[in-house]
């Protein structure tokens, strides 16, 4: 690990202008950052600890829930209140990592993971994610957990947080604030930057911006289902996921919104398919039409071919259960 | 950096670079060797000990992040006497070389407490509890904890011993 300095900031004012800083870098739960720091992946010169600013609380607002960026994943997963009206995002958060890391990861590291693209982390092969303009070693690579949707010519790489999925399913929002003390919510679809020519640039996040929290609206679905699939039964990642969100009126499907895991550079969301879905009757042939939309501009890559027949299966799977 | 850890609730002064992990610290700055460096990138569990009563991999984050935290290590979890799980661990030859062993029980002592508490799991059939610790419960409960000599049956069948103890 290269060398940095180390800075326990006491209140998000100073640690937003502490985290300006050139080369410096926030830590909360540490899970990632470390570990990528071990490998010399990532080198901040500066870590700002953000775990002592009072960001770990979960509050009740307008019905809905305002989760502090540094509450962690077990405490979010085993709160009450998300176990009884927000379940798909337990459930989302359980499929994820092991006992030990959930406990330290936070609401607002698990948005920033980095991806878990073998060449991001192996030095020895040239990454555009990892140094801007070297090249991607994952085309004509090993591509068996690549991203299929909204990928480019420079990065392939997977989000792969379940948390995520299960956040863009039940339109949460971002809050960040900036070094100069102001505060934005971004949704997550505006928060994520598809990579095109600039894969290093992952979010909208400028230099100093913290997540403060992430706000949970008051629930659109009372049928919330997370399935995820991966090559072993626990502490893997997921090589697709989906998370449903769904409300039933007379039969039909009032609302849909429907997130996607695996897929992507970032957590996925199609507003086609919620459309689609949206005011229909459920039907297998509604399923693997909203399949087909979600499917239609997929690139593969070899290694992941597998992706396509795995989604197209797995969604009609999740809806069929979700709308029962 | 000068730090005070508090683990096993002693007080120790040191002074660290900010890179030490924690794991680091309890073993080359505080001659604790009970927990273990395996891969030291938080897939193993081998260096898993408990802070504040959660269990967290140590490798995987830094000493001087911990300062004020209640650190307990394998070597504080028996008091004179092992721990109830400690005896069934020996009791069910729940090891081979042993490697893996003190993660493993701090892993398990707080799963316990997990479990204890209500925490539903990938694979609960509900989220709203209680959790009944089955085979399938146990093996995702614990599912941060490697074992090469794959001595899971004996692993098992002790923590299912002190869980039952418990009641």
């Amino acid at each position: 690990m290269r060398p940095f300095d180390y800075l326990r900031a006491d209140d998000t004012t100073a640690a937003c202008e502490a985290g300006f800083d050139r080369g410096a870098a926030f830590i909360a739960g540490g899970t990632n950052i470390l570990d990528l720091m071990k490998l010399e992946v990532m080198a901040p010169e500066k870590l700002v600890d953000v775990t002592r600013l009072g960001l770990d609380r979960i509050e009740e607002e307008d019905g809905g829930l305002r989760i502090g960026a540094t509450v962690t994943n077990s405490d979010l997963a085993a709160n009450m209140r998300v176990r009884r009206h927000w379940p798909v995002l337990s459930r989302a958060l359980l499929a994820g990592a092991s006992g030990q890391l959930r406990n330290k990861a936070t609401t607002g590291g698990n948005l920033l993971q980095r991806t878990r693209c073998p060449y991001f982390y192996d030095t020895d092969t040239p990454c555009n994610k990892r140094s801007p303009g070297e090249g991607c070693a994952a085309l004509g690579g090993e591509t068996r957990n690549h991203a299929i949707l909204g990928t480019s010519e420079h990065c392939i790489a997977l989000h792969p947080s379940d948390m995520a999925v299960a956040l863009r399913a039940l339109d949460a929002q971002i809050e960040v604030q900036s070094p100069e003390g102001k505060r934005r919510a971004y949704d997550l679809d505006n928060f994520y930057c598809l990579p095109g020519d600039t894969p290093h640039i992952e979010t909208m996040l400028e230099p100093g911006d913290l997540i403060t929290s992430v706000f949970l609206p008051a629930p659109k679905g009372d049928r919330q289902v997370y399935r995820k699939v991966r090559d072993r039964a626990s502490y893997a990642f997921a090589l697709v996921s989906v998370a449903a969100v769904i409300r039933m009126e007379e039969g039909k499907i009032a609302h849909a919104a429907i997130g996607f895991g695996g897929l992507a550079p970032q957590p996925w969301r199609d507003i086609e398919v919620d459309a689609t879905l949206t005011g229909a009757t459920p039907s297998a042939a509604l399923f693997e039409k909203a399949a087909d939309i979600l499917l239609q501009g997929a690139e593969t890559h070899g290694g992941d071919d597998f992706k396509i027949p795995l989604a197209r299966r797995l969604l009609p799977a999740v809806l069929e259960e979700a709308t029962a | 950096m000068q730090i005070t850890l508090t683990v096993n609730e002693a007080d120790h002064t040191l002074d660290l670079d900010p890179r030490v992990t924690l794991l680091d610290a309890l073993r080359n700055h505080l001659d604790l060797s009970g927990s273990r460096k395996g891969c030291d990138h938080g897939q193993c569990g081998a260096c898993t000990v408990l802070v504040n009563g959660r269990r967290i991999n140590s490798c995987l984050t830094l000493a001087v992040m911990h300062e004020g935290d209640a650190i307990t290590t394998v070597e504080g979890l028996s008091n004179g006497a092992l721990s109830p799980l400690q005896e069934a661990f020996i009791k069910h030859d729940g090891f081979q070389c042993g490697y893996c062993t003190p993660g493993q029980i701090c892993s398990a002592t707080a799963m316990l407490d997990e479990l204890d508490a209500g925490w539903p799991s990938h694979v609960s059939p509900s989220l709203d509890g209680p959790c009944e610790l089955t085979e399938a419960e146990l093996a995702e409960r614990m599912s941060g904890n490697l074992c090469r000599c794959s001595c899971y049956p004996g692993i098992n069948a002790a923590i299912r011993d002190a869980k039952e103890g418990q009641a």
